[in-house]
């Protein structure tokens, strides 16, 4: 059976077990199997509480005995990255200063989940804080590109990107506060959905930088996305920022919302830098969408192209260095043993519990908000970010979508970036203006190097069309194969 | 900004309550040093006369009617303490 | 050279609301510790903030109150400093939009005597704005323990103009504000519970001179009597000072109101930079007329508006008006009185008098009171019409305390009528007239006061039912 069941689509899973072909139990027991065969290699999982899952796996089976199942996803394992909180479980954000910290309370899309009748499965690995895109970042281990495990998952949601392209578990969710989500996706060959700002519910999530950071799900299908993002979505009354929005039924506008559809091209993000095979395969895509009927133009993100970076490097260090303050060991997380006085407590709990790439954002976020330095720095960015949705709102007039690379480079080597941050930094260019502006953003397999290793398509909608961006991405994967491909573990 | 961006490093890490090692404070200066040059280009935009976005969507009065509900219990407060004592959380002397 | 004395107030003041500022945790005093606690006021990982719309409601109130401009647009802003009662190290706070600007506060100065009024002059605002409380900190001898239960509590900054020139006006001003708090609901403004806290700015110049000496912050006075002494003791202190030719140096004062001295905290070798920025995680408010207009009619009538008011159509002596204003509930009991036709002075004289006794006596508030308006009134008509005396009616008001029963029912179940059969009294006078020969005699002679003992005799003989108008009269025709 686990063979069988360990690459399909929730969707498929989720049918099996409507007709009794499948029982949650067996399903949460294949991923635990998958986990163990491959997880020494992959190192998804900060950790994983096996018994809550098959309790609560068994609880499923017997409602669905009972005739009460509570939709598609109940009894569907969901992974969660260790940032979203479940009551009673490990919340780390893969950082020692968390590293023995218990949440006493579910994160709003936790209790969704639950609502939903879907098991909560493992803590999943990540960038510590959601700092960093490689997952290399993880105070604990980084985790392994499933397609080659020399190389890096992408970040900062590496751990539920893998797991999924692993097989370990079918859905996954993440954070995505400058491409976070859908970058891992690339790099790993599978789904990632950014939503709207506003969208999904932030609340529960440790935060890393509140004005960017959304939730979204990682996936096997465009489909599969649809459903979890159907369950997480809504407005949350404990998120001041999460919007009010009716959220519609997004697997049945998949086959509802047809094209032909107006994609605009940003010839920017075709640019220097570009890997050719990247390059190449996105181009592919592109003409898939004009031969199927799309009217593709040309458009242009110029200041999102060339301030975005900045922009956002400035603005989320900024809100992060605030956000992080929290960690201070005094109700929570690592405490020094060296402390002898209040000051002594924080700094050097600080020092030990922190992680380079966290310490080198705080010191950039306080540096940009310091006196003498808000107005250059914090104020104009946050100007020049005005003037980035700007573009994309002037843009999106006229294109139901904009499609890119997600990633301007397949998955690179562990370590190959890891000693230089702005080259790090860099390889955000496509995706980060999408938080900048607010907007939905998807990313979808559009084929693989020569190398084997999986290429990204992104694909960016109009604020709260998450219905539209999906049926755009599902009539181009329901042309291909890419998502039936599996790597060899 | 300047074209040579004046990071001062022991400043902005008491601000931040973070304890430096010599050769971090070495590295990051380096590296932030870098990366603040590289934002030196936002220089470049003309923001005249642009509204500062503080928010993904301008959304006002956002907010919940006075109504208490139930909070934590003080175990699950408490539970994650360092040092507690008393049903409070402990720290080293607190000089003004 | 002279000297005079520039003081400045900030007064933080919690709002009486049923959860925090900005979760929905209940807010309290003297639960304990760490029971008033959630993901938010913890700042757990992952809690985001959500505001009170009653907070907002009562500043802006508190806002029109004062007189206030009220900003059409607000927003939040973090503070950013690291201290173990701030769960977040930041504070929720507002920076360079707060709700309110400008206002005043209307303060009354000693007078020349204790029944005269006196000279009344107001104190501007500069602002005032929202934010929130934290936790509180207990120092031992090693180490310092940490209860949560205040943190987020809703908090009012008041920013007073450095424009007081006395410690007895830093006690008006916050007499008077108290006041204006209290009747608007927005506070119970007790300062023991903390939930009021005040700190002083204090400099002095040279008469005449326009800039501000160097100031001195002036912490921990918490009660008003302690402000009033803290900062004289601060303003004799600086003087001393510059009499000795020394320069003052900026710092914080902690004063000990129970030594009444004052010593510097350890001042702090750098400048703050607290990092304000707009927090993300909530939104901006706009304040439109029609929320403006409905927190307007709920505002009441401000108390010195009303004892000015309660002297002028009342005819009320200032006194007594000192009395019933600051308490609202006692002011609107004898206004109530007197709308049921009760004589304004004699109301007052029973509620300001014989009421509060009866009620502290019995460790009763107003509000548990058997007695209402309408008793008083009838029992003020009761002796107006002549139907008891005031003797009388001093037990009837006890009775009536007592038991809630209306006052004509007290005086006929008790048969306490006054007496007007004249029959009746010309035989308690006649009586009391052959009883008292030498008064008599002296009264003839041509002493007044002789008349007295012969009248006392009479209300002792009648009971107090005797009416004294009747039985003046009558002795008078009698031994005449
Ligand atoms: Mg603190
Ligand atoms: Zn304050």
């Amino acid at each position: 059976m686990a063979d069988e069941i360990i690459h399909q689509p929730a969707a498929r899973l989720a049918a099996l077990l409507a007709a009794g072909k499948l029982s949650s139990l067996e399903l949460v027991q294949a991923c635990l199997a998958r986990k163990r065969a491959v997880d020494d290699r992959v190192q998804a999982f900060n950790s994983c509480d096996e018994a809550a899952a098959l309790a609560a796996a068994q609880a499923s089976d017997a409602r669905r005995a009972a005739g009460q199942a509570r939709g598609p996803l109940d009894g569907i394992p969901v992974g969660l990255k260790d940032a979203i909180a479940v009551e009673g479980q490990p919340l780390t954000c893969s950082s020692r200063m968390l590293a023995n910290f218990v949440s006493p309370y579910d994160a709003t899309v936790t209790q969704k989940l639950k609502a939903a009748g879907a098991i909560p499965l493992g803590r999943l690995n990540m960038d510590e804080f959601a700092m960093g895109s490689s997952t290399e970042n993880s105070a604990f281990r980084p985790t392994a590109n499933p397609w080659d495990l020399t190389r890096v998952p992408g970040g900062s949601s590496g751990g539920s990107a893998a797991a999924v392209a692993a097989g370990e578990l079918p859905l996954t969710l993440g954070s995505d506060t400058g491409g976070s989500i859908r970058q891992p996706a690339a790099l790993c060959g599978i789904v990632g959905l950014k939503p709207t700002y506003g969208l999904v519910s932030r609340y529960g999530l440790a935060a890393y930088a509140s004005s960017l950071d959304q939730i979204g799900p990682l996936a096997r299908t465009v489909e599969d996305a649809a459903l979890l993002l159907g369950v997480i979505a809504g407005h949350d009354p404990r998120d001041s920022t999460s919007f009010q929005a009716e959220v519609p039924d997004y697997r049945a506008g998949l086959a509802a919302r047809k094209g032909p559809w107006r994609l605009g091209v940003p010839k920017e993000f075709f640019g220097a830098g570009l890997d050719p095979e990247v390059s190449a395969a996105a181009k592919r895509a592109l003409e898939f969408y004009r031969q199927h009927g799309c009217e593709i133009r040309e458009v242009s993100l110029p200041l999102a192209a060339e301030y975005a970076i900045a922009t956002y490097y400035l603005i989320a260090t900024a809100e992060a260095s605030s956000n992080l303050a929290r960690y201070d060991g005094i109700r929570y997380g690592h405490r020094s043993a060296a402390a002898k006085d209040a000051i002594d407590i924080y700094t050097r709990s600080r020092a030990e519990g922190f992680g380079s790439e966290v310490k080198r954002r705080i010191i950039l976020g306080t540096h940009v908000l310091s006196s003498g330095y808000y107005d250059a720095y914090y104020l104009r960015a946050q100007k020049v970010r005005t003037l980035i949705r700007n573009e994309f709102a002037a843009v999106l007039r006229d294109c139901d979508a904009l499609l890119s690379p997600t990633s301007p480079v397949p998955a690179f080597k562990l370590g190959e970036k890891s000693a230089d941050p702005l080259a790090m930094y860099l390889t955000d260019i496509y995706t980060i203006s999408v938080n900048l502006a607010g907007l939905p953003g998807i990313s979808i397999p559009c084929g693989f190097t020569g190398g084997g290793l999986p290429i990204g398509l992104q694909l960016i909608g109009r604020p709260f069309d998450e219905a539209g961006l999906l049926a755009i991405a599902h009539a181009y994967e329901q042309a291909h194969e890419w998502s039936q491909r599996h790597p060899a573990l | 900004m300047s074209t040579q961006p004046d990071l001062n490093l022991d400043y902005v890490a008491n601000l931040a309550r973070l304890a430096l090692t010599e050769e971090e404070k070495r590295e990051f200066a380096r590296q932030l040093g870098d990366i603040l040059h590289y934002v030196e280009k936002l220089r470049q935009v003309d923001v005249t006369g642009v509204e500062p976005m503080a928010h993904a969507s301008p959304v006002f009065n956002v907010w919940a009617a006075d109504v208490a509900g139930p909070g934590l219990s003080v175990e699950a407060a408490l539970r994650n303490a360092p040092a507690r004592r008393d049903d409070t959380i402990v720290v080293p002397k607190v000089v003004e | 050279m002279k000297f005079e004395a520039v003081i400045g107030l900030e007064v933080h003041v919690q709002l009486a609301t049923a959860s925090k500022m900005f979760t929905r945790v209940a807010a309290g005093y003297g639960e304990p510790a760490n029971t008033l606690t959630d993901p938010v006021v913890l700042a757990l990982p992952g809690a985001l903030p959500v505001l009170n719309k009653a907070a907002l409601d009562q500043i802006i109130k508190a806002g029109l109150i004062l007189g206030c401009s009220i900003a059409p647009v607000c927003k939040w802003d973090r503070k950013n400093y690291f201290y173990p009662d701030s769960p977040k190290n930041y504070q929720l706070s507002q920076y360079d939009q707060p709700i309110c600007l400008g206002g005043a506060v209307e303060i009354e100065l000693p007078g020349p005597a204790r029944n005269v009024m006196g000279e009344h002059k107001k104190i501007p605002l500069t602002r005032i704005h929202l934010e929130e409380d934290v936790g509180k900190l207990t120092h031992g001898a090693q180490d310092t323990l940490v209860d949560y239960n205040r943190a987020g509590t809703p908090l009012m900054e008041i920013v007073s103009e450095p424009a007081l020139a006395s410690a007895d006006e830093a006690y008006a001003f916050l007499t008077s504000l108290r006041l204006a708090l209290v009747h608007g609901g927005i506070s119970d403004c007790d300062m023991e519970k903390g939930q009021m806290r005040c700190d002083a700015n204090i400099s002095i110049r040279p008469v005449g001179a326009t800039r501000l000496g160097t100031k001195v912050e002036l912490k921990n006075l918490n009660s008003i009597s302690f402000v009033r002494d803290g900062i004289a003791h601060e303003i004799r202190r600086q003087l001393a000072v510059a009499a000795a030719g020394g320069t003052i140096t900026q710092e914080t004062r902690d004063y000990d109101g129970q030594t009444g001295t004052s010593q510097s905290l350890r001042s702090k070798e750098m400048a703050h930079d607290y990092r304000y920025f707009p927090d993300p995680d909530l939104m901006p408010v706009r304040v439109d007329e029609a929320w403006l207009a409905a927190l307007r009619a709920t505002i009441p009538e401000h108390h010195f508006d009303r004892q000015r008011r309660f002297m002028a159509d009342y005819q009320l002596p200032y006194t007594i008006t000192s009395v019933l204003v600051p308490d609202r509930g006692l002011a609107d009991y004898f206004e109530a009185a007197a709308r049921l036709g009760a004589a304004p002075q004699a109301a007052a004289n029973w509620i300001a008098n014989d009421l509060r006794r009866e009620l502290a006596a019995a460790k009763l508030p107003l509000a548990a009171s058997k007695l209402h308006p309408a008793h008083i009134a009838g029992l003020v008509s009761l002796v107006e019409s002549g139907v008891i005396s005031s003797s009388i009616a001093k037990e009837v008001f006890v009775a009536m305390f007592q038991s809630g029963e209306p006052p004509a029912a007290i005086v006929d179940r008790l048969g306490l009528r006054q007496s007007t059969d004249t029959g009746e009294l010309e035989k308690w006078v006649s009586a009391a007239i052959a009883a008292n020969p030498k008064a008599v005699a002296e009264f003839k002679a041509g002493n007044e006061k002789a008349l007295n003992p012969i009248k006392g005799a009479v209300m002792k003989a009648s009971a107090g039912k005797a009416n004294p108008q009747r039985v003046d009269e009558l002795a008078r025709k009698l031994i005449g």
